[in-house]
């Protein structure tokens, strides 16, 4: 028996002495259905509320926790959005994206300047591209799935961070995101992480003063697809 | 369960009532407790306000713990056989000397040099920095307020506002004295360019460390997951871009599916800073896949007792809802006055002086749980709701069988007994007292000094008594009498 293995006896074994006092023997059949099947959650009223308001509600929250949020017709202005907001926030035009298909197909020619790069993000990217895979509305949350077509690190090293959401990606609450994702990688798996961001990175650690951009992103802006 | 348990981080908390002294006459932690504590307790009643499920979801969250905690030996096998499925090695820790050799095991595998570390209450509980250094090794703290508090040399003084007890310009020159190669003349007049100071000296950490230590909020049995709640992203920073990731987290942090995890996050941030959600939640399952192109080769899970099983089956159970979301200590007077580290040890405020009694023993930490006046408001905050005053008072019934307590308080105790059960005299002295000090006052509302008060009149006014008894009152109230 390995080290771990002793202590791991230990530890169950002190756990089910504490639980002898009072629990029923046949717990585990509960359990297993317990898993299969959870109670149904308490959802808020506010993420039941019909797709259009779900929309507004997803705005007004993201914008609230300092994101900027652009509205777009279609997927094909989505070039136009980033390139305008890089440059009115004077930042460079270069991006850096995973291997989305969507956002590699998507018309860059109308935006020559714009140079794109993929893969991982390194320290000196100074801009991130990603499609979300959720939004929660019921929070203004993104919810970004890694992998190779969304590298966590695009989320996180550069500071500043564009996220385009499509409107069949918006769900009231926490609970259409768990739907979305086992619906992708099966209920009980994951991919290697699951980021819920709810605008750009800050810190009240000095003297209780909100400032943006502690570690992650100092900016982060929202694109909006109605389609 | 009064033995003292493995004690690998020093305590003051005997010497709790001189740790408050100074702290009430510290006047740079005044200054810092008062600009911070009150707009945290604001915010939470703001964001309840916001959202009408939110008493509801306490008693869903409360529910939830209970069975997990009910049922802890089935969802730790579950959670295990999840997080080795997504190739997650999980280690049990059962005491913190355990859990300190597993990690510094890992490091050395990993011939690691430097480790950063997202903010870990767990790790504090077993000493894993200082440990660590002595091996060798160098730690970085990555969450800003406890780099701050990791360059002076200090604990966190709260769970989740660590720096909380230092003012900005105690920052500045902790900075000043440490990043010794920026330019001597720049300015740092404000929090932006402190913050940005440290984003800049802190990158350079992330991108050159092997190891990334974090902790957890929750591990989800479902899926093998354990999650990460922030707002600097410093975690994810952390165990994104070294090679190995370590998460340190003790065994009530567990909860069955993702549905359990979203009732207790509709929960966590807003009892914690008000927040509807904090900037980032993570849920990280095992290492890198395949095909990914970022993220840590390997993954561990550390899973820490350190007593909390033999809890379970006792009064003291209810403590292991905790979610660590710190409101209990944003609205506690005690707390507000003297701040988190006069309390001794890892945990402060309410929170801490009835888990800091079961993790270290009550001999060593009886002032706390009767460092309290019951106000009540902890419990009434606490998303949890574990019913803190309650469990105070049993910490205090147990000091009093095992024979603590000065001796003083025993003599006053029997004094005050021998009234108590002679309601006459009772009455009659009370009387007596309250004319007498109510004489004393000479029209004055309340007492700026009075002898053998010091402790009470040196930092607050005492109201000086009406001049009648409660019992008075009321007979007169009865009676009729107009007031």
């Amino acid at each position: 028996m390995s080290s771990n293995d002793k202590r791991r006896e230990r530890m169950f074994a002190s756990i089910r002495a504490g639980l002898e006092a009072y629990a029923p023997t046949n717990r585990q059949r509960a359990i297993d259905a317990r898993m299969k099947s959870p109670p149904a959650p308490l959802v808020p009223q506010r993420a039941q509320k019909p797709l259009a308001e779900q929309k507004a509600l997803f705005r007004g929250f993201l914008q609230g926790q300092s994101a900027t949020v652009i509205e777009v017709a279609s997927k094909a202005e989505i070039p136009k959005a980033v390139a305008g907001y890089l440059r009115a926030n004077n930042l460079p035009l270069r991006v850096r994206a995973g291997a989305d298909s969507y956002l590699r197909e998507l018309d860059w020619t109308s935006e020559p300047a714009l140079e794109r790069m993929e893969g991982r993000a390194i320290g000196s990217d100074e801009v991130g591209l990603s499609r979300v895979t959720a939004a929660i509305a019921e929070t203004g949350t993104l919810v970004l799935a890694s992998g190779a077509d969304n590298p966590v690190t695009i989320t996180f090293l550069p500071e500043t961070h564009i996220a385009v959401v499509e409107d069949k990606a918006i769900v009231g609450g926490f609970e259409g995101v768990w739907e979305k994702l086992r619906a992708r990688f099966g209920k009980g798996a994951m991919s290697r992480t699951v980021n819920f961001v709810s605008g750009p990175s800050r810190t009240a650690d000095i003297g209780g003063q909100l400032v943006m951009g502690a570690h992650g992103p100092r900016r982060l802006c929202v694109i909006l697809v109605a389609e | 369960m009064n033995a003292p348990a493995n004690l690998v981080v020093e305590t003051t908390s005997p010497a709790f009532k001189e740790n408050a002294r100074e702290a009430l006459a510290d006047r740079q932690l005044q200054q810092a407790l008062s600009a911070v504590a009150p707009g945290l307790a604001a915010r939470r009643g703001a964001a309840r306000d916001a959202l009408p499920e939110f008493e509801t979801l306490r008693e869903k969250g409360r529910e939830i713990k209970n069975h997990t905690l009910a049922n802890l030996d089935i969802y730790l096998e579950l959670f295990e056989a999840k997080a080795k499925a997504a190739g997650s090695h999980v280690h049990f820790a059962p005491t913190p000397q355990d859990a300190r050799e597993i990690i510094l095991d890992i490091c050395r595998k990993a011939n690691a040099k430097v480790v950063t570390k997202g903010k870990s209450m767990i790790s504090e509980e077993v000493g894993l920095n200082h440990f660590l250094e002595e091996a060798g090794l160098k730690i970085v703290e990555t969450d800003l307020g406890e780099y701050l508090i990791q360059i002076r040399g200090e604990t966190p003084s709260h769970i989740i506002a660590p720096a909380i007890h230092l003012t900005q310009d105690q920052v500045e020159q902790d900075f000043r004295r440490i990043h010794t190669t920026l330019p001597k003349n720049r300015v740092l007049a404000e929090p932006a360019q402190l913050v940005s100071e440290a984003r800049g000296v802190l990158r350079e950490r992330f991108l050159e460390a092997d190891v990334g230590i974090t902790g957890a909020n929750f591990m989800i049995a479902e899926t093998g997951s354990t999650v990460i709640v922030t707002n600097e992203g410093n975690g994810d920073l952390t165990q994104s871009l070294p090679r190995v990731h370590i998460v340190i987290a003790s065994i009530e942090k567990l909860v069955p599916t993702l549905e359990d995890v979203g009732t207790l996050l509709r929960l966590l941030a807003r009892s914690a800073t008000g927040q509807e959600i904090s900037t980032y939640t993570t849920f990280s399952t095992g290492p890198r896949r395949k095909g990914d192109p970022d993220g840590p080769e390997e993954c561990h899970i550390v899973i820490l007792d350190n007593g909390r099983s033999q809890l379970l089956g006792t009064d003291f159970q209810e403590v292991l809802r905790c979610i660590r979301c710190g409101a209990c200590m944003n609205h506690c007077p005690v707390y507000g006055a003297i701040g988190g580290h006069a309390y001794g040890w890892v945990y402060p405020g309410p929170i801490g002086s009835v888990l800091t009694p079961a993790l270290i023993g009550v001999k060593s930490s009886a002032h706390l749980p009767n460092a309290s006046t019951f106000c009540g408001r902890c419990e009434a905050v606490c998303p949890m709701k574990i019913p803190l005053p309650g469990l105070m008072r049993k910490w205090r019934e147990a000091e009093f069988a095992g024979g603590g307590g000065p001796a003083l308080y025993g003599l006053g105790l029997k004094i005050w007994a021998a009234f108590a059960k002679r309601p006459r005299l009772y009455h009659v002295a009370a009387r007596f007292g309250i004319l007498g000090l109510s004489a004393l006052a000479a029209g004055r509302g309340a007492f700026r000094k009075l002898p053998f008060a010091s402790g009470w009149t040196k930092h607050r006014d005492l109201p000086a008594p009406q001049r009648r008894t409660f019992q008075q009152l009321w007979a007169e109230q009865k009676a009729g009498v107009p007031r």
